[in-house]
C-alpha cells in the first residue's frame, strides 16, 4: 500500500506529550485509578486510564452532535447508515481486504450513530496496535463506499427495520419518541424509513463524513496497555488526519410534550409491552443526583426498587419493570417499562402510576436513602472491571463535562444528598398526570397511567 | 450499527433480576483461556476454584450446582429456573427477597442463571464483603424455605418471563420448536423456561423435592475471580461451606438420542415476523461426548465457515451472490452431553428462502468436498487463540468460562489447555470432523416466514401514529 504508517509513527514518535492534569480515585483501597490528560503534539485531546494487566488496548471515542439528529430531512438513517458503511473498505482496501485485516488481527473496529453523537470504539491487542491504528485511521479519513458494500449494508438495515417493525420494544419506542417530540429531529427514527435508507446515495454518506468528522468535536477515551508517552504519537496517526472543523446543524432545544395519555398499538401477542415517559432532569442539573438516587429507590434499583417491589414480588404481573433517567442534549425524559400479560397489564400500570403518586406526595424514609447511598457508592468500583468500561466511561465524563477527577469526587455527590433534597426532587419532578404511556399488544380493558 | 436488534435511546440501566441464559446464536470463541486458576477441594467435597484479578478491589463469588433443566423429571419442565428464582425467596435468617438487598446494600450486584446442565449463583462486590456474600450463600444452599405465599406469585413470574422472552417473539418460538425436533428423546429438547402448561402446575413441593435431591456442597463448585488470593480464600471457604454436611445427589441419567434417520424441517409463519430468516442445527459432539477429538476441529471449522464478515458463508452467500443480508454459523462444545452445529442466513428482500437454502447447501457441500485450507486454518487458529486474551480482561468472564466447563464435568486443565488443542487442530481433522458431522439425517433446518399478502416488507410504511388506537 501506498502509505507507510511506520515512517509516520516514528516520526511522531519524537512528539511531545503534555500531561495537563492528573487525578487519582481511590477506592477504600491503596489501589487507584488515575485519569491523565494526554495532548499530542497535534493538539489531540484523550483521557487515559492506564492498565497492563493484559496486552490489549480500547479506545473509544465520539464525534459530538455528529448523530442522527443532524440527518437533513429526507435523508434519515444517513449517520446510522455511515456508522455501518465506515468500516467496510477504505484507502486501498476493499472491504474483504480491509475487514479480513481486521479479523485476522483480531481487531475489532465498530461504529455506531446515537441521537446526538456518532461514536466509534477500537479494541486491539498490543501486537497489532500499529496496524489497528492505520485501519481506524483510514475508516475516518478515506472511507471507501464501494457499491457492493453500500448495497450489502442497506440490505442489513431494511432487515433491521423489518424487524423492529413487529418487535414489541422497537414499536413501542418508535410511537413514544414520535409522540414526544412532535416536529422536532428527535421524532425521527436514527435508522430512518425504508424510503429514505432505499433513498441514500453514495455522495450523502461522503457529505456526512466531510461535515460531521473532525477535530473539533473529538472526544477520545483511552485505557489499557499503553503509556502517555506511547499515546500522543497514536492519537496524532489515528486522528491527525482528520480536518480542524465540523459543519454541523444546531438541533434546537425542545420540550417533549406529555399529554397524560395511554396509546395502544394491537399487536397478537399474549402479553402487552408497555413504555412510559415523563420530563426528566438534566445531567447538569444541580438536583441530578438527588434524582438519580430517587429514581433508584421508585425503579432504578432492581431488586431493590419499589416498583419491583410492588409489581413482580408482590403480584407477580411482571418478569421485569424498571425506570431510567435518560438525557439527550436537547431534552431530558424519565423513562420505564414493564411487560404483562394481556389481561392484567391495565393493573400493572395502575400500580405503577400509584408508586409514582406515592413517591411524589409522600417521598422516601432515611432508611431508604441510606441503603441507595450505599449501593450507588459501593458499586462504583464495579465499573472498573473491564477496560471498555474504563474507555467508555472517559468519553462519558468528558461528553458530559464532569471533569478529570469525576471519578474521585462521584461518590461524594452521591453522599452529599439528603433526604429533604430527595423529596423535594420527588415533589418538583414526578408528573403522574402529564405521562405519555405507548402499549403494544391486546390489552384487555381500559388501560390509564 | 446495530441491525436486526432493538435499540435502546441511551443505555437503559435494565438490571434484569434472574437471568436465564438461553442459547445465543453466536459462535461462542471467547469461552476458553489460560486463566491461571488454582483449585482446591473442602473437606465436605465442595470444589474451590481462583482466578486472581487484582484490577479492583472487587471480587466475583459463584456458587455453581450441578443440576439444570435436562435433570428434570418429564413433566415437570421449568422446575430448575423455577428453584433459581425461588432461591431468592430466603431462609430462616434471611427474610424473603431480602439477599438481593442485602447485596445491593453492600454495594454489591447479584443474579443467577440456569441452562440445561447447570443452575449458578453470583455476585459482584467489594472485596471485604466477600464473607458476608459467601455466609449468605452458604445459608442458602441449606435452609431454604418456601411457602406458597412467595412461590406462587413468582410463578406467575417465570410465567411472563416465559411470555416475554418466548411467547411474544416468533424467532424464539421456532427455536424451541427446532430444538425439540432436533433431540428427539434427550432431555436437551425441552426448553429451560419449561412449558406453559407443565409451569403451571408446578407446585412448591416440586421446589422444594428438586433443591433437597440437588443442592448440597458436594454437587456445587465455588468460583471466585478478583482481589484476593488462595491463602486468604481457603480458609473463609472451610468457614462459610466447609461445614456443611453433604448428601449423595442422584447419578445425573441422561437418555441417549436414537439414530437418526431423516432431516427434519420446521415452519413457523407468523404475522408476527418482520424479517424472515432460516437457521439449521444438526447434532454434534461436545467435549464430553463420543467422538469428543472432533470438538477443537469443530471449533476451528465454524470460525472458518461461518465467523464474521470474511468467513466463506458471509463472503459467499452475502457478499458474492447477494442472497442473504447476513449469514453465519455457530457451535458451542461446552455441555455434558451432545451438542448444536449450526447456520444461519437471513434473506435480502425478493429472495425466496428456498433458493437461499440451495445456495447455503451448495456451499456447505463445496467446503466438504474441496475441505478448508492450511491458510486458512493458521488464520481461524489464530483468531481463536486471540480470544483467550480478550477472554481474560473480565472479571465475571473468567468465572463464568471455568464454572460452567467443571459444572459440566470437564477438567480445569482441559480448559488450561484449550490453546494447545486448538494450536494442534489440523486441516485433515477440521475436514473429517465437518464431514462427519454435517449429516443432513441428523438435522433441522427452520423457517421464519411472514404470512403471505402480509403488508410488504420493504414498502412504504404509514406513520406509526396511524396504527395507533387510543383507548
Amino acid at each position: 500500500m501506498a502509505f507507510s504508517l511506520k515512517t509516520k509513527s516514528r516520526q511522531f514518535a519524537a512528539g511531545l506529550i503534555a500531561l495537563v492534569g492528573v487525578a487519582g480515585f481511590g477506592i477504600g483501597t491503596a489501589q487507584a485509578v488515575e485519569v491523565q490528560e494526554v495532548i499530542s503534539k497535534g493538539g489531540i485531546k484523550a483521557w487515559l486510564i492506564e492498565d497492563h494487566l493484559n496486552p490489549l488496548l480500547t479506545v473509544d471515542f465520539s464525534f459530538k452532535g455528529a448523530g442522527a439528529a443532524t440527518d437533513p430531512d429526507g435523508k434519515l438513517g444517513r449517520a446510522n447508515m455511515v456508522s455501518g458503511l465506515i468500516d467496510e473498505g477504505a484507502g486501498d482496501m476493499d472491504s474483504q481486504t480491509f475487514r479480513g485485516q481486521m479479523e485476522n488481527k483480531s481487531i475489532s473496529l465498530s461504529y455506531d450513530a446515537g441521537r446526538d453523537d456518532f461514536t466509534g470504539s477500537l479494541v486491539t491487542l498490543t501486537r497489532e496496535r500499529e496496524t489497528a491504528v492505520k485501519l481506524l485511521k483510514l475508516s475516518l479519513t478515506k472511507p471507501r463506499f464501494d457499491d457492493e458494500a453500500v448495497e450489502r449494508i442497506r440490505s442489513q438495515i431494511v432487515a433491521g427495520l423489518k424487524q423492529e417493525e413487529t418487535d414489541p420494544g422497537s414499536m413501542a419506542q418508535r410511537a413514544f419518541f414520535k409522540s414526544v417530540f412532535g416536529d422536532h429531529p428527535y421524532a425521527r427514527p436514527v435508522e430512518g424509513t425504508f424510503d429514505t435508507v432505499n433513498g441514500l446515495k453514495v455522495a450523502d454518506l461522503r457529505d456526512f463524513v466531510k461535515q460531521s468528522l473532525a477535530r473539533d468535536n473529538l472526544i477520545i477515551g483511552v485505557a489499557g496497555d499503553i503509556t502517555a508517552k506511547e499515546l500522543g504519537p497514536l492519537l496524532d496517526d489515528a486522528f491527525g488526519g482528520l480536518p480542524e472543523h465540523s459543519k454541523l446543524p444546531k438541533i434546537p432545544a425542545v420540550t417533549p410534550k406529555f399529554g397524560g395519555d395511554v396509546k395502544v398499538i394491537a399487536q397478537d401477542n399474549p402479553q402487552s409491552q408497555a413504555m412510559w415517559g415523563q420530563k426528566g432532569i438534566a445531567r447538569k442539573d444541580k438536583d441530578f443526583y438527588a434524582a438519580y438516587v430517587m429514581n433508584y429507590i421508585l425503579g432504578g434499583g432492581g431488586f431493590s426498587s419499589r416498583l419491583t417491589e410492588e409489581v413482580r414480588e408482590k403480584r407477580g404481573l411482571a418478569y421485569g419493570v424498571y425506570s431510567y433517567l435518560a438525557n439527550l442534549d436537547q431534552a431530558n425524559i424519565m423513562m420505564g417499562g414493564v411487560a404483562t400479560r394481556n389481561d392484567a397489564i391495565g393493573k400493572s400500570l395502575s400500580v405503577i402510576r400509584g408508586e409514582w403518586q406515592k413517591m411524589q406526595q409522600k417521598g422516601i424514609s432515611q432508611t431508604e436513602l441510606d441503603n441507595a447511598k450505599s449501593y450507588l457508592t459501593g458499586a462504583f468500583p464495579l465499573r472498573f472491571t473491564s477496560l471498555g468500561n474504563l474507555s467508555g466511561m472517559l468519553v462519558g465524563m468528558q461528553s458530559e463535562d464532569l471533569g478529570i477527577d469525576f471519578l474521585d469526587k462521584r461518590n461524594d455527590y452521591v453522599n452529599a444528598i439528603t433526604l429533604d433534597d430527595v423529596n423535594r426532587v420527588a415533589g418538583e419532578l414526578l408528573d403522574p398526570d402529564h405521562v405519555t404511556a405507548i402499549v403494544v399488544g391486546k390489552p384487555e380493558g381500559k388501560l390509564t397511567f | 450499527m446495530k441491525f436486526l436488534s432493538q435499540r435502546f435511546w441511551h443505555h437503559v440501566p435494565v438490571v434484569l433480576p434472574v437471568l436465564m441464559m438461553v442459547l445465543v446464536l453466536l459462535a461462542a470463541s471467547a469461552r476458553a483461556a489460560v486463566f491461571n486458576p488454582e483449585t482446591t477441594t473442602l473437606s465436605n467435597g465442595m470444589q474451590v476454584v481462583l482466578v486472581e484479578n487484582h484490577r479492583a478491589p472487587v471480587v466475583t463469588h459463584m456458587v455453581w450446582y450441578k443440576a439444570g433443566a435436562a435433570d428434570e423429571v418429564p413433566g415437570t419442565s421449568g422446575i430448575a429456573h423455577f428453584l433459581e428464582h425461588l432461591m431468592f425467596k430466603g431462609t430462616k435468617d434471611i427474610g424473603p427477597g431480602e439477599f438481593s438487598k442485602i447485596v445491593a446494600r453492600n454495594g454489591g450486584q447479584d443474579n443467577a442463571f440456569t441452562t440445561w446442565d447447570y443452575t449458578a449463583y453470583f455476585q459482584n462486590i467489594a472485596r471485604d464483603r466477600l464473607g458476608m456474600v459467601m455466609e449468605m450463600e452458604a445459608d442458602r444452599m441449606q435452609n431454604l424455605q418456601l411457602t406458597d405465599k412467595v412461590v406462587l406469585p413468582e410463578r406467575d413470574v417465570i410465567i411472563e418471563e416465559r411470555r416475554m422472552r418466548t411467547d411474544n417473539n416468533p424467532s424464539a418460538l421456532l427455536g424451541e420448536q427446532m430444538r425439540n425436533a432436533l433431540f428427539m428423546q434427550h432431555p436437551y429438547g425441552r426448553p429451560i423456561i419449561g412449558w406453559l402448561h407443565e409451569m403451571q402446575q408446578l407446585t412448591t413441593q416440586d421446589a422444594m423435592a428438586w433443591y433437597k435431591k440437588w443442592y448440597t456442597p458436594n454437587n456445587a463448585i465455588l468460583v471466585v475471580a478478583g482481589d484476593i488470593t488462595m491463602a486468604e480464600l481457603k480458609p473463609m471457604a472451610e468457614k462459610y461451606y466447609g461445614g456443611i454436611k453433604g448428601h449423595d445427589v442422584p447419578k445425573r441419567v441422561r437418555v441417549k438420542e436414537p439414530t437418526q434417520h431423516a432431516p427434519r424441517k420446521v415452519t413457523l409463519t407468523d404475522a408476527r415476523v418482520g424479517q424472515s430468516s432460516m437457521s439449521r442445527y444438526y447434532l454434534a459432539p461436545s467435549y464430553n461426548t463420543e467422538h469428543a477429538d472432533e470438538a477443537a476441529p469443530l471449533e476451528v471449522f465454524s470460525e472458518i465457515l461461518g465467523s464474521g464478515t470474511t468467513s466463506r458463508l458471509y463472503k459467499t452467500l452475502v457478499v458474492d451472490q447477494k442472497l442473504a443480508t447476513t449469514a453465519g454459523s455457530f457451535y458451542d462444545p461446552v455441555a455434558m452431553d451432545l451438542s448444536t452445529f449450526g447456520f444461519y442466513a437471513v434473506p435480502r428482500d425478493g429472495v425466496e428462502m428456498a433458493d437461499l437454502e440451495a445456495a447455503l447447501d451448495d456451499e456447505i457441500a463445496k467446503t466438504l468436498k474441496e475441505g478448508i485450507t492450511q491458510k486458512e486454518l493458521d488464520e481461524a487458529r489464530q483468531r481463536l487463540l486471540d480470544s483467550a486474551v480478550f477472554a481474560r480482561d473480565s472479571l465475571s468472564g473468567a468465572a463464568r468460562t471455568l464454572g460452567e466447563a467443571l459444572a459440566v464435568g470437564l477438567s480445569v486443565d482441559q480448559v488450561e489447555n484449550w490453546p494447545d488443542r486448538i494450536n494442534a487442530v489440523t486441516v485433515e481433522q477440521v475436514n473429517d470432523a465437518a464431514r462427519a458431522v454435517l449429516d443432513d439425517k441428523r438435522s433441522v433446518t427452520g423457517w421464519l416466514l411472514r404470512p403471505k399478502g402480509a403488508k410488504g416488507p420493504g414498502m412504504p410504511t404509514a406513520p406509526v401514529t396511524g396504527e395507533m388506537e387510543t383507548h
